[in-house]
């Protein structure tokens, strides 16, 4: 069986994360409920007259893919396989306002076009004329990681040897507004946000896009292995530990292996209970890193985490900027992710150097 | 390839609210292809639409959901399909193996979206559907009506995915990540599809005719259909019996437009050259294909070139475009006719491609016509969608 390497990364997030190590210019900001992506060069990467015509979740995601796929020293993949929980939503909300406004008449089917959400994988299968296999998947905060799994699926039984996986997702005005009503965004009273002490319910919303060239090879740009992703729907309060000491004893490993674990803490005091449980006793010992605080909330935001993970194997730091507790190791090898959303879609990441 | 086994399916389509009904409509030419009656449209009198004609309310007691549920169509008829599927397979201990759900859509809860879009902030009754709109949201409702707790994923990739879905699910049992999967997609009808179709001038005012000179475009519809997919472990220590297997599956990309096909059909093309090359069969194996067949100009036109570039010298077998009966039902379209699929080879029959009058004048295709019997081995169906998506899946005899 094939192992899977992370060979190259790109990530357009609300924080400066392209032209930069790592996160020497990154800032918290806690005095905005809604986080928008710092934007690249578009021009730099796409024809002035598709910018124009182009979603913003498939510029990021086109701009992202390409830093990917130059980093790993790639000119084309096998595969693309996206991950998004509301794909092009600024391109759904417009058409379906046109619907709405102009009782059925006088549409264009641009935005419709556009709205569908594998727009992102096909798009860059376009532009790189990639013909292989592309799968988009759209199930909340595990979107991204199902989109792994099946990359890691792929690259294990030979089935591709390159493979552009990611997780891509914008933040529309009319659905933000609608967030904010059911709650899923935190009340502006609430500010300032504070995620490692969630004192209100609903989360700060971030948006971005974070690709990956995954291989079947290890290389010089080589940042990790991915050692095994699993998806759990449903755990109860209780079950998370045991889910994730299995998790872990399947890869011949322990608690005490990781030299770190990445926490998908979002300052929702409603479901923060997940993390703290594990924050406070399972992994006391172990140094816990966090990046909502950075990234925003969103459902592929995961993706940004996996990008910084790499990062940290990569340069065997952590920046002070996203460390949860003040324990450290002498290295940083083996790093666990875990992330879920209001109690249900769980994900567990193992990468190894 | 032995192929991955099916124990159990659950449809609910314009043609019947279960896997016989539906077989039944199938072989008496009963269409399900009428007027649109459950969402106000200004194009009512001017579509036609392969409706489920049961209301939210009807869907909703049939559920026996509580009134303050947040189910999207979408959410309901995927959620009767799979509960069929599940009973079906005599599944009783949902979680007793490794179980997962992958599901599909491309409208997800859209159709609760476009009714209170506006109202939202003036009813707090209504704020609930608010979280329904994502596509993950239908397949967790699914999920909890079957109380599955394990691996629950979505693919959305418009009008083939929900042939993606039953192909990782395939995978997934092949690489031994799960022992058993609910594969499938649900799509319900929407002002949002419905009026974006229209906009690409692609829906046909009178009845859908694949693959014929005259076809003007494609009827909408509405269905979800589900598929039990088990490992050879559990078929054979529970002694379950095997409707048929998935054998072959491929994917590939058109690289061409955002929504229209290339003319000679390179990505569909591709995806059905991968299949063969998973199942190990021949195309002259093929006793029956369920074309996608749409009744696009573009589509058919793509399609049919791919057909004859796989066949090349070969005689293109027996096919037939199902969706004269159902109407394009988007994410739930490769389910559906994964179900009418597993039919055909169950009850040795080739399903009648209705409408078809006069031959493309582009190329020699004839679809099959009326009711054909005869023994059928290996099934391969066609999806293709937006974004230059095509897959192809064979399914074949146990």
């Amino acid at each position: 069986m094939k192992k899977t390497y992370i060979n190259g990364v790109g990530c357009i997030s609300t924080q400066k994360t392209f032209d930069t190590v790592f996160f020497e210019e990154a800032i918290v900001n806690t005095t905005e409920n809604v986080l928008a992506v710092v934007a690249p060069v578009y021009k730099d990467y796409i024809s002035p007259a598709a910018i124009r015509r182009m979603a913003k979740g498939v510029k990021n995601g086109i701009v992202a893919s390409a830093l990917a796929m130059k980093d790993a020293n790639v000119e084309n993949v096998d595969a693309i396989i996206t991950g998004t929980g509301l794909g092009c939503i600024e391109d759904s909300e417009k058409f379906l306002k046109n619907i709405l406004d102009n009782n059925e008449e006088f549409l264009t089917p641009t935005s419709f076009i556009q709205s569908t959400h594998n727009t992102v994988g096909a798009q860059i299968a376009l532009s790189l004329q990639c013909k292989g296999y592309n799968f988009t998947y759209v199930n909340g905060a595990v979107s991204f990681e199902s989109a792994l799994l099946d990359a890691k699926m792929q690259i294990e039984e030979a089935e591709a040897n390159s493979i552009l996986v990611g997780g891509v997702d914008e933040n529309g005005e009319y659905t933000v507004s609608l967030f904010k009503l059911a709650g899923r965004i935190k009340n502006e009273n609430d500010l300032p946000s504070n995620v490692l002490n969630a004192n209100s319910t609903g989360a700060v919303y971030g948006e971005g896009a974070s690709f990956f060239v995954l291989e079947n090879e290890r290389k010089e740009s080589t940042y990790a292995e991915i050692l095994d992703v699993e998806i759990i729907n449903t755990l109860g309060k209780n079950e998370v530990e045991t889910a994730l000491v299995s998790f872990l004893k399947t890869n011949n490993l322990q608690i005490s292996d990781l030299d770190a674990v990445v926490l998908g803490l979002d300052g929702n005091a409603a479901s923060d209970f997940y993390y703290k449980n594990l924050s406070e006793n399972t992994f006391a010992q172990t140094p816990q890193v966090y990046y909502k605080h950075l990234s925003g909330a969103y459902d592929t935001a995961s993706a940004f985490a996996l990008w910084m993970a790499s990062k940290i194997i990569k340069t065997q730091e952590i920046p002070e900027i996203i460390k949860v507790n003040s324990v450290s190791k002498p290295s940083y090898n083996t790093i666990l992710l875990y992330n879920q959303s209001n109690g249900k879609n769980h994900s567990f990441t193992l990468l190894s150097k | 390839m032995k192929g991955v086994a099916i124990t159990g399916m659950g449809i609910i389509s314009s043609i019947g609210n279960s896997v016989e009904e539906n077989y039944i409509s199938l072989i008496e030419n009963k269409i399900g292809i009428s007027r649109i009656e459950n969402i106000p449209t200004v194009h009512a009198d001017v579509i036609k639409v392969g409706e489920i004609k049961k209301t939210n309310e009807e869907l909703v007691s049939e559920l026996h959901l509580p009134e303050s549920n947040n189910f999207s169509r979408t959410a309901m008829i995927g959620a009767i399909a799979a509960k069929q599927a599940v009973e079906n397979a005599g599944i009783t201990s949902i979680n007793e193996f490794r179980t997962g759900l992958i599901s599909a859509t491309s409208v997800g809860g859209m159709d609760m979206t476009e009714t209170h879009y506006y109202d939202y902030f003036e009813n707090p009754d209504l704020v609930k559907y608010i979280s329904c709109h994502d596509g993950g949201d239908v397949a967790q409702k699914i999920a909890e009506e079957l109380g599955l707790k394990g691996m629950v994923t979505t693919i959305s990739t418009a009008c083939s995915s929900a042939a993606n879905s039953i192909m990782l699910g395939a995978r997934l049992i092949k690489t031994g990540k799960l022992d058993r999967v609910i594969v499938g997609g649900t799509d319900a009808l929407a002002k949002f599809t419905i009026n974006g179709f229209k906009t690409l001038m692609i829906l046909s005012d009178d009845y859908n005719k694949p693959f014929d000179n005259t076809r003007k475009g494609l009827n909408l519809g509405e269905a979800a259909a589900f598929l039990v997919l088990e490992s050879d472990e559990i078929v054979a220590k529970q002694n379950k019996k095997v409707l048929a297997r998935v054998s072959g599956y491929g994917n590939a990309n058109d690289a061409f437009h955002q929504t229209a096909s290339s003319e000679n059909g390179d990505g569909a093309y591709l995806a059905m050259k991968k299949a063969f090359e998973v199942s190990g069969l021949r195309p002259s194996e093929i006793d029956y294909i369920n074309v996608h067949g749409t009744a696009t100009p573009n589509n058919d036109l793509s399609e049919g070139r791919a057909l004859l570039r796989i066949y090349k010298d070969e005689k293109v077998p027996d096919f037939s475009s199902t969706k004269p009966f159902t109407g394009h039902t988007l994410a739930a379209a490769a389910a559906i006719e994964a179900v009418y699929s597993v039919l055909a080879i169950q009850n040795s029959v080739v399903y009648p491609n209705l409408n078809f009058e006069v031959p493309m004048e582009e190329f020699e295709l004839e679809p099959q016509k009326t009711l054909k019997m005869k023994n059928i081995e290996h099934v391969l169906s066609n999806s293709f969608g937006f974004g230059g998506n095509c897959s192809t899946l064979i399914f074949s005899k146990n």
